[in-house]
């Protein structure tokens, strides 16, 4: 079990390293999918290892969330390429349009 | 089986993660996150979550990347990164700061000592067994969950609109 655990660290750790280093707005969602995702097989496996459904159960929440964030943020990218052009966040550094 | 079953796995999510994080175009990184989705979705499967293993598929693979995937077809012109680095010690030190966090967690988990998991009851992960739990001591919060999804479709709608004369 300590494999499924030491794997979503991993991830999780490969998502941080993608919202550090990437610049391309979309990229560091997508990173932050993959956070969340890693999470989720944390809960998974600990769900396995205790034998009790609220693991799964908060994945599920989980993945509720993910979906409503994706569409409101997905929305405001949409929006700041409109005005300025880019999803480059290193641009993106004036808090008006 | 399931050790060779869950190498493979692991290490089809770790190399489609990781080339979705040093990938060019916004285009391949989101396939191959699919990759990471559906390595997922099985990993799932082996620790028997069957039914958060769909969903993961449907929801995760079947709505918000084909929402990402639209996105970037319409943002395509210039959606690439600048040349330049405007922060310059961002990449060293995200690096080293990744490993330190990386280890603590390895740490974390391997000082935990979980033996092997016991054999698991009749049932367990099956639209029933999660429906039961989910509806049985989780109901408030499936609720605003509920909310929150609307909240979500009506933030798009307002942020999507064009401004006109009010």
């Amino acid at each position: 079990m300590t494999d499924y655990l030491v794997l979503s660290g991993v991830l999780f750790v490969i998502g941080t390293l993608g919202v550090l280093l990437r610049r391309n707005a979309l990229i560091v969602f997508m990173s932050i999918e993959l956070m969340l995702n890693a999470v989720n097989l944390a809960f998974v496996s600990f769900a396995r290892q205790w034998g009790d459904m609220t693991g799964q159960v908060i994945v599920f929440f989980v993945l509720v969330v993910a979906a409503a964030e994706v569409v409101v943020g997905l929305a405001i990218i949409v929006n700041i390429f409109r005005t300025k052009e880019t999803v480059d966040i290193d641009d993106i550094d004036l808090l008006r349009g | 089986m399931e050790q060779v079953l869950f190498w493979l796995l692991a290490a089809g999510a770790v190399g489609s993660s990781l080339a979705m994080i040093t990938g060019r175009k916004p285009v391949h990184c989101a396939v191959v996150f699919l990759g990471t989705l559906i390595s997922l979705a099985g990993l799932f499967l082996l620790l028997y979550a069957q039914f958060v293993a769909i969903l993961q598929i449907i929801i995760y693979a079947g709505a918000i990347l084909v929402l990402f995937l639209f996105v970037i077809m319409l943002l395509h012109a210039h959606s690439g990164e600048g040349p330049v680095e405007k922060l310059r010690l961002q990449r060293p030190l995200a690096i080293v700061f990744s490993l330190v966090l990386l280890a603590g967690i390895s740490l974390l988990f391997l000082q935990a000592g979980l033996g092997g998991p016991p054999s698991p009851e009749a049932g367990m992960g099956t639209a029933e067994s999660v429906g039961q739990a989910l509806f049985d001591r989780f109901i408030l919060p499936f609720e605003v969950a509920s909310v929150l999804l609307l909240a979500g479709i009506l933030g798009a709608v307002v942020l999507s609109k064009k401004e006109g004369p009010s």
